[in-house]
């Protein structure tokens, strides 16, 4: 636990720093950039463009060898990762417009063969003679170990910058996927917007090819703006929430597996996204499934009030259980099935609330007001006094006893 | 703005009548655009008159969406011209306000009805201007116009669907456009917010703009409109209510889809 305390106050080393604060940030541009993927409802495009890295990685190692260089330079095998994954992107929409595939099975299909023609470079590299300790099955899950400074300043600057683009760009992405029938009628050009969209979520890959590896990347995008959907309506705010998601998931998973030897990085940031979704599916107030119980049941309890007391008023007998028990626990009626006075004087309320709702759909056909009726809602929040009163000269007789 | 706008707007009747006729707010010459190998609308000419209130009406499938969709670029053309105010049509985006169908979209979409008006300014904004006072004041005044001024929080898919038309028409307006292009605005609304919506159209006619709308319900074309377009994949006439939906065109246009009493019926009510 002190270990973890440590990491997470960056007390645990300069490497475990660094990686922290890199993760932090490609966490924070892997949600921003994610929420657009996630609003276009196009997240797993995304997979095929992480998994389309892989070729592009062997074989930008084999060139830098090659022509007589290092080799592992992380800015080179990045950049041969960016032109596959884009060789990727391009395929799954040529395949997606120009044949009868639809976009799931294309896909599918350049996922498995650009991985396929990954795994078969990475082997011809492991008989390379410099390609022994090359490492670069390390980019499928990510690895920390030996993370350079440089390194982190790669991550950092991409990741700011793309969380810069992603917020110039955020109301014509937000347009074109909300509605991009408007947005072509605008002048908007649906196709570059998109392929800017794509582009912003290939950087994010890219970068987090180092810490989170091909595989996982894809949690990165898609995990943080499905949770912060849980806690608001607004898109530009799942941007920003989604981007914080992102950034506490990256930097607490680098410090918990920073605490403990051999505990894998980019799976563990996985995790604590995960977790993170989970609480808020729960908990989240307005989405959440526990507020939807709970909005259930007091729909439900605020049904059998209004029945029960509607058959107090017309002296009918009780049978419901549920009925009996709701009007019991709000002292409206005895343990004995007897109405008290305060029971009495509710049901008296809720009869004349019923009597003027009758008055008011008639008076009212056809405007909205009228439409409000749903049994539940008191007649005072619809109508204004005066229009009431008219209800109750039309329904006449003495105002029953109780008040309003 | 520039000033042929502001002529639209504000010219009186008598003095325009002594200018040249004004260029048609919408013209397309020879449009044919297919799905697949089926044209779905073939070598169509038509002009919406400037500031005038078209109902474009056919049957299921005769194209009526795909002609507007056609004209604004959304759906390739196979072939065809299509002006707005007398230039290409892309120049003339700033000038045209689209309303699509409501069904469109996904209606759980992350946005409040005031964030989906403000769409309507995001061409005035760009991509990093702040949504100034006087711009907020126009979204709250466009939702004013529409009726749904209290609803400017709401999450937009618990609306109900005459609302959430209304919500698109608001963002319309909120463009300030000369002409108005509605996809089936009355399509599964209800009674009152069809009203709502006719007498905001007919307030946009009187203020000059012009209108062009799919529209469905035979029964109303006379009424609400005083213009029509009548198609079936090929145009089968155009012009003034008065003159062009008669029941030899509405014959033509549905073939025996129309019992002779419907057709009685509209005869005599045009």
């Amino acid at each position: 636990m002190s270990a973890f305390l440590d990491a997470l106050f960056l007390g645990a080393g300069y490497n475990a720093a660094l990686v922290a604060i890199g993760a932090a940030l490609l966490g924070f541009a892997g949600g921003a950039a994610g929420t657009f993927l996630y609003l276009r409802k196009r997240a797993l495009v995304s997979d095929a463009v992480a998994h389309a890295t892989l070729p592009g990685i062997g074989l930008a190692f084999i060139v830098m060898v090659g022509s007589g260089g290092d080799g592992r330079s992380l800015l080179g095998l990045l950049l041969g990762s960016a032109v596959s994954a884009w060789l990727g992107l391009l395929a799954v929409q040529w395949l997606t417009r120009r044949t009868r595939l639809n976009e799931d099975a294309a896909i599918g299909a350049v996922l498995s063969v650009f991985f396929g023609a990954g795994v078969v470079v990475l082997t011809i590299i492991q008989t390379m003679a410099s390609g022994r300790q090359a490492g670069l099955e390390g980019f499928l899950l990510g690895t920390t170990a030996g993370m350079l400074f440089s390194d982190a300043v790669l991550i950092a600057v991409g990741g700011a910058v793309t969380v810069l683009v992603t917020w110039v760009l955020r109301r014509p992405m937000t347009l074109v996927a909300f509605d991009p029938d408007y947005a072509a009628a605008r002048g908007y050009n649906i196709s570059a917007i998109d392929l800017a969209m794509m582009g912003l979520v290939m950087a994010v890959t890219v970068i987090g090819l180092k810490i989170v590896g091909l595989i996982l990347i894809v949690a990165l995008l898609i995990i943080p703006p499905v949770t912060a959907r849980f806690w608001t309506e607004r898109a530009d705010r799942v941007l920003w929430i989604a981007g914080a998601i992102g950034g506490v998931s990256g930097y607490v998973g680098a410090t918990l597996s920073a605490s403990a030897p051999d505990l894998p990085t980019g799976p563990i940031i996985v995790l604590v996204a995960a977790v993170l979704f989970v609480f808020s599916l729960l908990f989240a107030p307005a989405r959440g499934i526990a507020g939807a119980m709970l909005r259930r049941r007091g729909f439900a309890r605020r049904v059998h009030r209004r029945q029960g007391l509607l058959a107090l008023a017309r002296s009918e007998p009780i049978h419901d259980a549920y009925t009996l028990r709701v009007l019991v626990a709000e002292g409206l009626i005895r343990a004995d099935g007897v109405a008290t006075d305060v029971g009495r004087a509710a049901a008296a309320r809720i009869a004349r609330d019923e009597r003027r709702w009758d008055v008011a759909r008639r008076l009212h056909r056809d405007t909205a007001q009228a439409g409000r009726y749903d049994g539940l809602t008191p007649i005072e929040e619809v109508f204004t006094p005066d229009e009431i009163a008219a209800f109750d000269a039309e329904i006449g007789g003495p105002v029953p006893a109780g008040g309003a | 703005m520039n000033p042929q706008t502001l002529e639209l707007v504000h010219g009186p009747g008598a003095e325009r009548a002594m200018e040249p006729a004004p260029p048609p707010a919408l013209s397309v010459a020879g449009l044919t655009v297919s799905y697949g190998e089926k044209p779905a609308i073939f070598s169509v000419d038509a002009a919406f008159e400037a500031g005038a209130m078209t109902a474009i009406v056919g049957p299921n499938g005769a194209g009526k969406s795909t002609l507007l969709k056609a004209a604004l670029g959304l759906v390739p053309r196979v072939s065809g011209d299509v002006t707005a105010f007398g230039r290409p049509v892309d120049a003339a985006r700033d000038r045209i306000a689209f309303v699509p169908q409501r069904a469109s979209v996904d209606w759980d979409f992350p946005a409040t009805v005031f964030d989906v008006v403000a769409m309507g300014l995001y061409r005035r904004t760009g991509l990093v201007g702040r949504l100034t006072g006087a711009l907020k004041a126009s979204v709250r005044d466009a939702l004013d116009r529409v009726g749904m001024a209290e609803f400017a929080s709401r999450q937009i898919g618990q609306l109900s669907g005459g609302q959430q038309q209304r919500v698109f028409l608001a963002r319309a307006l909120a463009q300030n456009a000369d002409l108005y292009l509605l996809d089936e605005p009355f399509a599964g609304v209800d009674a009152a917010t069809e009203r709502a919506i006719i007498d905001v159209l007919a307030a946009l006619k009187a203020e000059g703009r012009s209108i062009v709308a799919v529209h469905h319900d035979l029964g109303t074309v006379a009424s609400y409109f005083d213009h029509v377009l009548l198609i079936n994949v090929r145009k089968i006439a155009e012009g003034p209510v008065t003159t062009a939906f008669t029941p030899d065109a509405l014959q033509a246009a549905y073939g025996g889809r129309l019992t002779a009493e419907t057709l009685g019926a509209l005869g005599q009510a045009g």
